[in-house]
């Protein structure tokens, strides 16, 4: 939809925003019918039946079921094609396309961090392609954030401790706004910057020009090893006595506890720092916790190279068996908890 | 016109609730709800003042793009202060505690309130909570938005958090004391032949606001003693570096937050209804529906406080329910609105100064409720949430609904209340400036906010100044507008003219007693025969037709 | 005056339309007839006539008790959310406290409430001497339980299990506490937190009650509460009753559920 004529129109530049302006339209439409409907019956009433003598006293009118009926069926059709528009659009944009390129953004106060999944950093800035569907995986450092691009029509929290997602496809090469749009704090209305949507060949040779940045996957390998997880789950994540990881991210797991979940994000996430919470059946509860041995930074790396673990990954069998170092911290209480849930 | 039967003795009127005893003592320690209601109107008016100077440095800082009259943080502070004090201690108190706590027991035949100790002990609450507050704002201020959003309130905010959330817990039991005690006063102290569908709209919208308050206030209360224990301790359970969920805060605060809303504009609606009615002489079109919608108003609205965390992470399917809600509860404002213009027809409208703030009320609130579909279709809130869209829809519910609905019922019940008539012209001409100041402060914001200018902001990028500098020359228009009234509200305490027990003639039962009223309001226990805003029973439609033959030829 | 009719009406007085209407029709006339009751010593001057005053007095506590309900329900919400949230470290925790010390209290509770009932019996039936033991009786078994919480929260703070920095001289640590697997020890002061709020909530509310039921033993044993006028006794009694009500949810809540995580199931 073509609408940049329309004034008091923010710039329409991702394939959603023409969508939203149309219900916006729509939406705006019917108020406007609606207030000068209503003010103008108002006001010739008003002066229709002004009050021509102080005595007068007009009949009673009792009211009308009829009109009742008909002044609430009617708004209620009118609202719940507002709410169908609405919940449509937006229930189809809450899922990111598989296919999606994905770039990491960190808030803190006051300032984005973002990372490319090639490995390129910014800070404040996002450069982004013409025409390709990127997914921005979001958290915080510290306390609540939101990733707001007008142009873009999307907003999205961006929380601590958790993951959150938005999704979107430049159409429009350009400049645009970057806000955070919920309030965090001194320097809230300085935590903005500019999203920078720039021809695929263009953006290309940005990416190459920055390209002496480790990817997160690679960084997250490097933790990987440094942290002593290849001692229980494979260099490659094949696995041992922890779980097998290749493969892991997006398939659904069973639990010791006779639940089923799927991997995603804020599992593996809680599985580092909370290592006992949710354990995959036949696994015992062994792995210590890494709570605030790593930044919420350095957990997307490792998030993302888990992901990054293919099955089929043919690498050279290599592993070196570093001397499995047991770790045997909590395994206090394996006995008792082989069968903690049977009833 | 009819000459209404009347509770009270000419002889009577001489005595009544001001002059009957004098002293501070006396007022100090009142258990009269007229009484008690004045001093609600100071101290509201106290803090609608503070209010009003923290708005306007915030209209005035930004005037420019850059954030060159105040620090930010001072900035922070201000936005965050006007909230505070304007929703909990003007909007939310403002019409139930002022003129319901003066006109429920009159306009039911009731001496008094059911708990009159009680009523008092609630406005030392409020007070009580006002000092916590205004203590919290002179020892440097809190700065977390009104809405103490976790964990920035908890870990981050270097700002007198715990005393602000104090007060606000504080003075959340002055009221529950209210409602409760308007609850209890509308069901057992209805004088006799009173009953529930013969009872005046504004009685009704009262008992839905007191509805809201018992069942929502608790859990805000519960909700911020938690955030401030959360805060002195430093363990809990919105903050998520100790496991905790910052969303469940949020649930918790707008489950009441959301309700509070309606806490401030259904008693306006009830004051609307009264003056569409009474300046047209007409009964209301569809009475049981006006009422109806009022409760349903109450309790739909517990259903919807999810809509204000369609972008905080909560689940797409969460979300699209409380989208559906969202837009139900539009249904009976609909129907209120429809009802209030069916009114008129074939009425005898009048233009006294009430009756404008009651038509300014109607246009204004149905802005305010049309822009907040506008927030209650998910995918456009997604782009205007948290933009100066939202805050010119809020503006549009509780400045155009709850503010100019309180307006209109003071000026409306001033000769009663005061004994004085306020000056018409004036009343009018400020009526005026208030709607054209409103309207040009707030009608920008939603370009604005559309635009994608996001709230809270004390430096903005410069294509939005121009909706800026028109907003900030609306509220300077809209500023000494409010003065207006409130000065000449007061010279009329002295100077204005005698009212007559009835000055506009109406049937209702507050208008039936001197002004102002005496101590115990009745002489006699009154005994209602009519229904509510019944100017002429059919029967004497005749004798009155007669009646006006006689003037027109005199 | 039927004391035995207190029950229907305070039902009756919640329900809205055509009965209550009546009601207040029908009293205002027999304000006349019963002379007696509108001129009773205790009915205040707002009011047309005992009735109407003591139906007011019941109404309104019903209604505090309901936003009771709604203050506590806040605290419950949280507790529910987190202990689906963290099974492992809630049982753990609530496996700590001691049952027995609950159960004596829940105990002691129900007899407050048994002594509580007959108390506003005595006074509905103008027992005086009655009223004041039950009334006594009450108070004595409230102060038990505050005795027994105190125990409680005492072995608490020496076991290290006080949430957060609030002494500072004794930060938290669940050493003491038998972790089961999956439990980690921030959920585990999580659960002290709550233990602590609505315990610590829930005792502020018995240190109210006790406090009311002490005003009026006073007057009780003044004689001023009789078959006439018995107002403020029942609502007193309404409140003590809710008050054991919240304690009935606490305990299993808190002290019961996941016991069976330690026993190895």
């Amino acid at each position: 939809m073509q609408t940049s004529w329309i004034p008091f129109v923010p710039e329409s530049a991702s394939t959603v925003s023409g969508r939203v302006d149309a219900l916006y339209f729509y939406l705006s439409g019917v108020t406007v019918f609606f207030t000068l409907l209503i003010s103008g019956v108002l006001i010739f009433f008003v002066i229709k039946y002004r009050r021509r003598t102080p005595y007068e006293i007009p009949r009673p009118i009792a009211g009308s079921h009829k009109l009742e009926t008909l002044w609430s069926v009617i708004p209620f059709i009118i609202a719940m094609s507002m709410f169908a528009w609405g919940a449509q659009i937006y229930f189809q944009n809450s899922r990111p396309p598989k296919n999606a390129n994905e770039i990491y953004v960190v808030g803190k106060q006051w300032m984005w961090k973002i990372q490319h999944s090639t490995g390129q950093r910014e800070i404040n800035e996002l450069h982004v392609p013409v025409g390709r569907k990127i997914k921005l995986i979001m958290t915080s450092e510290d306390t609540i954030h939101d990733f707001f691009i007008p142009a873009f029509r999307i907003k999205a929290d961006v929380l601590p401790g958790r993951y959150t997602t938005e999704w979107f496809e430049a159409t429009k090469p350009g400049t645009y706004h970057l806000f955070c749009a919920e309030y965090c704090g001194m320097n809230h209305s300085g935590m903005i910057g500019s999203v920078i949507v720039m021809q695929p060949t263009e953006f290309d040779s940005w990416l190459s020009g920055n390209a002496n940045q480790q990817s997160p996957a690679v960084a997250g390998q490097q933790l990987f090893q440094s942290l002593g997880c290849v001692s229980c789950h494979g260099a490659n994540g094949e696995g041992g006595r922890g779980p097998a990881l290749a493969g892991l991210f997006g398939r659904r797991v069973f639990l010791t506890n006779n639940q089923t979940l799927t991997v995603d994000e804020a599992y593996i996430r809680e599985s580092i720092e909370n290592p006992q919470a949710k354990i995959v059946s036949g696994f015992g509860p062994i792995m210590p916790t890494f709570q605030g041995q790593v930044t919420p930074e350095q957990l997307i790396q490792i998030i993302s190279f888990i992901k990054s673990l293919q099955v089929t990954s043919p690498q050279s069998s290599g592993a070196t068996p570093a001397a499995p170092e047991p770790v045997q911290k909590t395994q206090t209480a394996a006995p008792t908890t082989a069968t903690p849930a049977a009833k | 016109m009819k000459a209404f039967e009347t509770f009270e003795t000419p002889t009577a009127a001489r005595v009544n609730y001001i002059n009957a005893e004098y002293g501070l003592k006396s007022w100090l320690l009142t258990r009269d709800h007229k009484r008690i209601a004045l001093l609600y109107l100071g101290s509201i008016s106290f803090f609608f003042f503070i209010g009003g100077l923290y708005a306007m440095f915030i209209r005035l800082e930004l005037l420019t793009p850059q954030g060159d009259l105040l620090s930010s943080t001072t900035y922070n502070k201000v936005f965050t202060q006007h909230g505070i004090i304007m929703i909990f201690f003007f909007l939310i108190p403002s019409i139930p505690a002022t003129l319901g706590n003066f006109l429920v027991p009159l306009m039911i035949g009731a001496k008094d309130l059911a708990f009159p100790r009680i009523n008092l002990l609630s406005w030392y609450i409020y007070l009580l909570g006002g000092i916590i507050t205004i203590y919290a704002l002179l020892a440097g201020g809190v700065d977390t938005g009104w809405t103490f959003y976790a964990p920035y309130s908890t870990t981050f905010s270097n700002s007198y958090v715990i005393a602000a959330g104090l007060g606000i817990f504080v003075s959340g039991f002055s009221s529950i004391l209210t409602g409760l005690n308007f609850i209890v006063t509308i069901h057992t102290m209805r004088a006799p032949g009173m009953t529930w569908f013969r009872l005046p709209l504004f009685i009704w919208a009262h008992y839905a606001t007191s509805l809201v308050m018992i069942l929502g206030t608790p859990v805000v209360a519960i909700t911020i003693l938690l955030l401030a224990f959360e805060r002195v301790a430093h363990v809990g359970i919105f903050d998520p570096a100790a496991g905790g969920d910052p969303i469940l805060f949020q649930h918790l605060f707008w489950f009441y937050s959301h309700p509070a809303v309606y806490i401030m504009v259904l008693p306006s609606m009830g004051v609307v209804s009264e003056l569409i009615a009474n300046f047209s002489r007409k009964n209301i079109f569809g009475y049981k529906f006006v009422a109806f919608s009022s409760l349903a108003i109450a309790v739909f609205g517990f259903l919807v406080w999810g809509h204000h965390l369609f972008v905080a992470g909560q689940s797409v399917y969460a979300g699209m329910i409380f989208s559906f809600l969202s837009f139900a509860v539009a249904i009976p404002s609909a129907i209120k609105v429809f009802n209030w213009t069916a009114t008129l027809y074939k009425g005898s409208i009048s233009y006294d100064t009430p009756m404008l703030y009651a038509l300014g009320f109607i246009g204004l609130f149905t802005v305010g409720g049309m822009t907040g579909l506008f927030l209650a279709a998910l995918a456009v809130d997604v782009h205007v949430s948290d933009t100066y869209f939202v805050v010119a829809h809020f503006h549009y519910i509780m400045v155009g609904g709850a503010l100019f609905g309180y307006l209109g019922g003071l000026h409306y019940w001033w000769p009663k209340i005061s004994g004085r008539m306020y000056p018409e012209g004036w009343g009018r001409f400020s009526a005026l400036v208030i709607f054209v100041g409103f309207n040009l402060t707030f009608l920008p914001q939603f370009v604005a906010g559309y635009l994608g200018m996001p709230r809270r902001y004390h430096a903005y990028p410069p294509e939005f100044q121009v909706f800026n500098v028109l907003s900030s020359a609306g509220a300077s228009i809209l500023g000494v507008g409010l003065l207006i009234p409130f000065i000449y509200l007061l010279w009329s305490m002295r100077y204005g003219k005698r009212a007559e027990p009835n000055p506009w003639h109406l049937p209702g039962l507050e208008w039936r007693t001197a002004s102002p009223p005496p101590t115990e309001n009745f002489l006699v226990t009154p005994v209602v025969t009519w229904e509510a805003y019944e100017f002429a029973p059919p029967e004497e439609m005749q004798v009155i037709g007669k009646f006006k033959e006689e003037t027109e030829k005199a | 005056m039927n004391p035995g009719a207190n029950l229907g009406a305070q039902a009756s007085c919640l329900q809205l339309g055509e009965a209550n209407k009546g009601e207040i029709v029908n009293l205002a006339e027999s304000h006349i007839a019963t002379g007696d009751t509108a001129s009773h010593p205790a009915l205040q001057h707002h009011f047309e006539n005992m009735e109407q005053q003591r139906e007011a007095g019941a109404l309104g506590m019903w209604v505090f008790l309901v936003t009771e309900i709604m203050f506590f329900g806040g605290m419950f919400l949280a507790y529910t959310l987190y202990r689906t949230k963290y099974p492992q470290a809630f049982a753990s925790a609530s496996n700590h406290l001691s049952w027995q010390l609950g159960a004596l209290n829940t105990g002691v509770l129900i007899l407050s409430s048994f002594t509580m009932a007959l108390a506003v019996y005595s006074a509905q039936t103008g027992k005086r001497r009655n009223q004041v033991v039950c009334l006594g009786l009450t108070i004595i078994l409230g102060l038990t339980f505050l005795v027994v919480k105190a125990i409680e929260y005492h072995d608490k703070y020496v076991d290290h299990l006080i949430p957060g920095r609030l002494f500072p001289g004794n930060p938290f640590n669940p050493a003491k506490v038998h972790l089961l697997p999956g439990a980690s020890s921030n959920n585990v002061e999580m659960f002290y937190w709550i233990y602590f709020a609505m315990t610590g909530m829930h005792a502020v509310h018995m240190i109210i009650g006790v406090g009311v039921l002490s005003v009026i033993t006073y007057f009780a044993a003044r004689g001023r509460y009789g078959p006439e006028y018995h107002n403020p006794v029942e609502i007193s009694g309404l409140y003590w009753h809710f008050v054991d009500i919240i304690w009935i949810f606490l305990f299993p809540l808190l002290y019961l559920l996941g016991r069976h995580f330690e026993h190895g199931g």
